[in-house]
């Protein structure tokens, strides 16, 4: 209050009304935490929390025959970077990532850029239809997928008798990896399509008409306005798709039941961490598990948002 | 003739379509096959070709016995699905649209130490958060209830940062400053003056929010264990475990037209909404 006092006497010189203003904004922004607090509230409990309790368990550890539990400090850290199951999920997500992640991204990015470029016929029709699987719920994907793969009936089956072989087998240990990539691929290109394409939307028209009167072509086009003005989208999309990779969980956990032999319950980390709590009660190791993911998650995704922004100078 | 077309408005290319029909019928071939597959029989769906139509015309059928399987089960998901989504998406956008207003419109202290744990909470998988939370919620005695779905949903940060770029160019402080002197209360200047202007980017995030409640599989998997809770998606694919295992009892035909009756109001409603949301997240992608 006091120091609201002097800097009103401070401009004193202003006319009155601006001072009472900028006094009523003073008072007004305070009220900002109305709205700003229930969200909050909220976040607190279910993201704040939770991550503080994970922490917690992590750093506990059952005893099996006597109960009750004991502080271990990193031990559970230690047993969790030494774990040759962990490290095997964590190679699969990664090997995932290194492949899928790009494939979607370029297969979004050359459909945002072509419905963009005008030279496309019925772009606006092309443009829903290739978001739509972003509505169809992952799960219903995912069976709709895995009956397509199955050797009962479905495609791969028709394929198959087709060419009186039985050559394509996406269930199989071998394909599994790219069948799950394929699921994924298909469900999230038209989501990250449309993110690159409001970006492109907001490109001002003066550019391309600078560009056409340097005469640049398409390609030039494309590689002196149209990706320079992608780049912010494409670091989102970036890291939302790491994200993404490293939770993989929904795809290979419904599969399961159509491959249980090729999916092992620490196919990914968060299956891992998923089995280890709800088939093992080993609640204090899931717990470290997940947060190793979620550290190693965050620090992936931090450095590439740096990279991405450095880029940009 | 070429010299006339100007490069801002190029003719259209048959190469270019041809490319993009062959990724339209990657993204169709799937939801076609479930239609067809929705109009079969089991044995048909055993038997015959996956894209074209089978012996019999089952779907009705089909429809009809996935409504009434086991005492009407999949409505009782319907059900549930429909008031997750209502409570917990609908709660999510009110949230994400008074902290994303109150964060653009206003310049209290700590305003940037949100922002920081906003991005650091977002960077953590989700998944990762969801054994603490339910041993948390077990602790509370929430787990097999609806709040234990509801709450977690009511949380949409992509919502909020959608909602903060939004209202800093949609609300002009200068309204706000006439609501004020014409003696209106911050929250009545937020009911009566604002809502109305961040209407397009509510709808953007309604609709975000209402696909990822809809579609929520792993929060309720381990969240309930009663299938009376379950929503769609942990119910379909409690259906689909039907076929193997012990005593298994596959319903294929259930699955498939249950698949299909899940997808089809999300599509719907991002059809008729398409105008809003496009809008929304260009603006959203302005910053």
């Amino acid at each position: 209050m006091a120091e609201s006092m002097a800097h009103q006497s401070a401009e004193q010189v202003r006319p009155v009304s601006a001072a009472g203003r900028r006094r009523r904004r003073a008072s007004q922004d305070g009220k900002g935490w109305i709205f700003v607090g229930p969200f909050l509230a909220v976040f607190a409990l279910t993201f704040l929390a939770p991550i503080g309790y994970a922490i917690y368990l992590s750093l506990y550890r059952n005893q099996a025959f006597f109960g009750g539990k004991v502080f271990v400090g990193i031990d559970n850290y230690t047993e969790a970077l030494q774990d040759p199951k962990f490290w095997e999920a964590f190679g699969r997500v990664a090997a995932f990532l290194v492949v899928q992640v790009p494939i979607m991204l370029i297969l979004a990015l050359l459909a945002a850029l072509a419905i963009d470029s005008a030279r496309l016929h019925a772009s606006g029709f092309f443009r829903i239809v290739i978001f739509l699987p972003y509505a169809v719920p992952g799960v219903v994907a995912v069976l709709m997928w895995g009956y397509i793969y199955g050797d009962n009936f479905g495609l791969a089956a028709n394929l198959n008798d087709l060419f009186g072989t039985t050559a394509i087998q996406p269930l199989s240990a071998h394909w599994m990896l790219p069948s799950i990539a394929n699921i994924v691929t298909w469900e999230f290109v038209g989501y990250n399509m449309l993110i690159f394409y409001s970006a492109l939307r907001t490109v001002p028209g003066e550019l391309y008409e600078a560009a056409a009167i340097d005469g640049a072509g398409t390609f030039r086009t494309i590689r002196a306005v149209k990706l320079p003005a992608l780049r912010g989208a494409i670091v989102i999309a970036t890291i939302f798709s790491i994200i993404g990779s490293f939770q993989l969980f929904n795809e290979p956990n419904i599969l399961r039941t159509l491959a249980p032999n090729v999916i092992t319950t620490y196919y990914t980390p968060n299956m891992y961490a998923y089995n280890l709590s709800f088939a093992g009660q080993q609640f204090n190791y899931s717990a470290t598990i997940a947060i190793v993911m979620g550290v190693i998650t965050a620090i992936i995704a931090y450095v590439v948002q740096l990279r991405g922004s450095r880029e940009s100078l | 003739m070429s010299t006339l077309t100007s490069p801002l408005r190029p003719k259209r290319s048959k190469l270019l379509t041809g490319a993009m029909v062959l990724y339209l019928i990657y993204t169709l071939v799937p939801l076609l096959w479930l239609l067809l597959s929705a109009t079969k029989t089991q044995d048909d769906l055993l038997s015959t070709p996956g894209l074209w139509f089978g012996k019999s015309f089952a779907f009705f059928s089909n429809i009809k016995d996935t409504l009434t399987y086991n005492d009407g089960i999949f409505l009782r998901w319907l059900g549930n699905t429909v008031l997750y989504v209502v409570v917990g998406a609908g709660g999510a956008t009110l949230l994400a649209t008074a902290a994303g207003y109150g964060l653009a419109k206003y310049k209290f202290a700590g305003r940037r130490a949100v922002f920081a744990v906003l991005l650091g909470a977002v960077a953590v998988p989700g998944t990762a958060l969801a054994v603490p939370t339910f041993l948390m919620f077990s602790n509370l005695g929430l787990t097999n209830t609806v709040w234990a779905i509801i709450i977690p949903s009511l949380v949409s940060p992509f919502g909020l940062y959608l909602m903060w770029v939004y209202a800093t160019d949609a609300v002009p402080h200068e309204l706000l400053e006439a609501a004020r002197i014409d003696g209106a209360g911050e929250v009545r200047t937020f009911f009566t003056v604002a809502l109305r202007l961040l209407a397009p980017g509510i709808v953007t995030t309604l609709l975000f929010a209402v696909v990822s409640t809809w579609n929520n599989y792993f929060l309720p998997l381990i969240m309930l264990s009663k299938p009376n809770l379950y929503p769609l998606t942990v119910g379909l694919t409690q259906w689909s475990n039907q076929a193997t295992g012990v005593g298994a009892r596959p319903i294929y035909n259930l699955v498939i037209t249950g698949s299909l009756l899940t997808i089809v109001p999300l599509v719907i409603a991002f059809l008729l909404l398409q105008r809003f949301w496009q809008s929304g997240l260009s603006a959203g992608s302005v910053k």
